[in-house]
């Protein structure tokens, strides 16, 4: 039974006639209990008042038992059901029947001198009371018929149960009425929920709904607000997205078409190599762009991983083809005997995008360190590079979505720090970036905060020797930064 | 003719003056506002192309000081943002014209052209003055119907002179309109490059008016 309907009509109905029936049965005990005394009081009274009048002499008695001598003529009955409810025999002390009532039977009602007694007479039971008049040698016996008594209790409880036969399906129609008209408003919720289409994110409105249904229109209204939000995020994401590749697409273009017009071959060649970067810078974009949505998409825990942070970062920097530029790369030994307890991909995620930026902005010859720097509890990796650093009133926002400060690189997105940001606030790293305060630079660094996270650096392998690689300088090295 | 282009991506920028240098052109190339104003404080552009999104502030806002000093140099605006409304915004803010990125560089050297066409107040393409008819488009001179060929800087003095026929132009703002601030120029190159057109058009076409410059002798 799933309906909230049915169910409640249900249980209201069965409780309305268990508490009716449990009420009339509770009522007809009562009625016979009291009816019981009242009728008794009467029977009691009844016999003493024929005793008193026999006393007293107003009553002839015969002698003789035939009964129809001294037959005491009752009131005509008005209700015709409960006609000749009381009878009234008169006995000598000696077994004879002196006096009846009429309609009374001729047989003893009682066999007791005197008091309450219940017997069968005439097929019938009978409820004696029965007075002993010492005196004059007779006995008054007053009698009910019980079947009289409990017709009169049943006609009771039927007048009570008829009522209630009639009220109960009228009740039931009531109940049946009110609760579909409570849950109106979760019927209109349901409809407008289902008319509704995937793009309508709009919050729902119910009239005036019931404070049952209210929190969960709330909740509902809240939902569909955060799912709003999601896509507005996404929605803005995929235009700036498309509007960041605009201006690389038209340079592209410009240069292609600079190549195909050149008369020269010098120019040609010059466009061509421009081509080239920015063919590079394209899908460096496009491959921030995924990573950037990516990050979005998976919000779900990632598993961590303990890398060995040396090898990890001597291979994301191969995997890179610094063939483009003409940056030292230098590597702190401790790093190779440095464990770190971070999730692979947002692990590479961040140190590439970070390598990138560093050597996007070094100066020809710069040297881009990584390094262990154990001094910082936590401790942290650090990288640095000699380029212009970031002008401090930008600090904050480079890590913003295609920001792009005063000292950009030729070949930035906007995108590289945003990506190592959210790489790691996902992995739950620290992460920060300042100026070098030893010469003009730029350092970022990131740990993490769980002390665990860090697996034996060795203290010796701090003192940093630096293996220092020369990456291979390629055509278009020279114009890897502009400001 | 000599333009300015204000563009902050490096690729663009680079392609845009060696290509519409390609396509005639004299460009001055400058990646921020800052630099912008600087330009255009010191020199004379007969139409600038701006990109809208600088690092130091918005294209419009160049544009907008301009249109306040009563500058009717033409502007062609060159953005990614190329919704209606942002060309509206952009047109009503004094733009002669708006193009979306990414374009093509023909069609940028075309408009450029219509726009300091109608700047100077012309409905032809072509120039044409005594029998010399020139085609800034094509970059053809004719004389009564018979092409000659002119180098890329006689062409821009042949330009300069047939756009203000009976103004006289000084060497200064000649030498302004063919060659930009990179460029290195010899102290005789404007004399050199009118004796090698008054060879061509005829010795009689070009007047020069003694300690002032040259101009088209009235017919």
């Amino acid at each position: 039974m799933s309906s909230i309907r049915t169910r409640l009509f249900v249980i209201l109905i069965a409780a309305t006639t268990l508490i009716w029936l449990f009420a009339t049965a509770w009522i007809y005990l009562d009625t016979k209990r009291q009816l019981q005394h009242v009728l008794d009081t009467r029977l009691m009274e009844a016999a003493r008042m024929v005793g008193s009048l026999v006393t007293s002499g107003e009553i002839a008695l015969s002698a003789r038992a035939d009964g129809a001598l001294a037959s005491i003529p009752l009131p005509e009955p008005a209700h015709v059901s409960y006609e000749r409810q009381l009878s009234c025999q008169i006995w000598s002390f000696d077994g004879r029947l002196i006096g009846r009532s009429s309609g009374a039977p001729e047989a003893e009602l009682s066999d007791e001198a005197s008091g309450f007694s219940e017997r069968e007479v005439g097929g019938e039971p009978w409820r004696v009371y029965a007075v002993a008049d010492r005196d004059k040698g007779i006995r008054v016996l007053v009698g009910d018929r019980l079947g009289l008594r409990d017709r009169l209790v049943t006609d009771l409880v039927r007048g009570l149960l008829l009522p209630a036969a009639l009220m109960v399906p009228l009740l039931a129609f009531l109940i049946w009425a009110s609760v579909g008209r409570g849950l109106r408003p979760l019927r209109s919720l349901t409809q407008g929920l289902k008319a509704r289409g995937a793009e309508e994110l709009c919050p729902i409105s119910v009239g005036n709904p019931p404070s049952e249904i209210r929190p969960v229109i709330e909740a509902l209204n809240g939902l569909f607000g955060k799912v709003a939000a999601a896509r507005e995020h996404e929605r803005s994401f995929t235009a700036f997205a498309a509007h960041e590749l605009r201006t690389p697409l038209a340079g592209l273009r410009t240069q292609v078409q600079v190549a195909l017009a050149a008369k020269d071959a010098e120019t040609r060649e010059g466009a061509l190599r421009q081509t080239l970067v920015a063919v590079d810078r394209t899908s460096r974009l496009v491959r921030q762009l995924l990573a950037m949505s990516e990050l979005d998409a998976t919000a779900d825990e990632s598993e961590p991983h303990d890398i060995l942070v040396g090898p990890a970062l001597e291979e994301v920097i191969a995997s890179l083809g610094t063939g483009t530029t003409n940056t030292r790369v230098e590597i702190d030994p401790a790093l190779h005997h440095t464990t770190i307890r971070m999730n692979r991909e947002l692990f590479h995620l961040a140190v590439r995008n970070l390598h990138e930026n560093a050597v996007q902005h070094s100066p020809k010859g710069g040297l881009v360190r990584w390094f262990l720097d154990g001094s910082a509890r936590p401790p942290v990796i650090a990288v640095e590079d000699e380029g212009p650093g970031i002008p401090e009133d930008e600090i904050g926002l480079v890590t913003d979505r295609f920001f792009r400060g005063r000292h950009r690189s030729a070949v930035g997105s906007g995108l590289g720090l945003a990506i190592v940001n959210a790489a790691l606030r996902r992995a739950k790293a620290t992460f920060e970036l300042r100026n070098r305060q030893d010469r003009p630079g730029l350092r970022a660094e990131f740990g993490i905060v769980n002390s665990k996270a860090f697996l034996h650096p060795l203290v010796d392998a701090l003192v940093s020797h630096g293996s220092t690689r020369q990456s291979r300088s390629g055509p278009a090295g020279a114009d890897s930064l502009s400001n | 003719m000599r333009i300015l282009v204000v563009e902050d991506d490096a690729m663009l920028l680079d392609g845009l003056k060696v290509g519409l240098g390609i396509h005639g052109f004299t460009v001055d190339a400058v990646a921020s506002c800052g630099d912008a104003r600087a330009a255009l404080a010191t020199a004379e552009f007969d139409a600038l192309v701006l990109d809208l999104m600088l690092p130091d502030g918005s294209g419009l806002d160049i544009l907008r000081e301009l249109r306040r000093r009563q500058d009717a140099t033409p502007v062609l605006l060159l953005t990614a943002k190329d919704t209606v409304a942002d060309r509206i915004g952009g047109l009503d803010s004094g733009a002669d014209d708006y193009l979306g990125k990414p374009f093509d560089l023909d069609e940028v050297a075309a408009r450029l052209r219509a726009i300091s066409r109608r700047a100077g107040g012309r409905a032809t393409p072509t120039l044409s003055w005594n029998g010399i008819e020139l085609d800034p488009g094509r970059r053809t001179v004719e004389i009564d119907g018979n092409p000659i060929g002119l180098s890329r800087r006689e062409f821009s003095i042949l330009e300069a002179l047939i756009k203000h026929p009976g103004t006289v132009l000084s060497k200064d703002q000649l030498a302004d309109r063919l060659y930009g601030w990179e460029e290195d120029v010899e102290s005789n190159a404007v004399e050199v490059h009118v004796h090698h057109l008054r060879v061509k058009i005829g010795r009689d076409a070009i007047e020069t008016v003694r300690g002032l410059g040259y101009r088209l002798r009235s017919a």
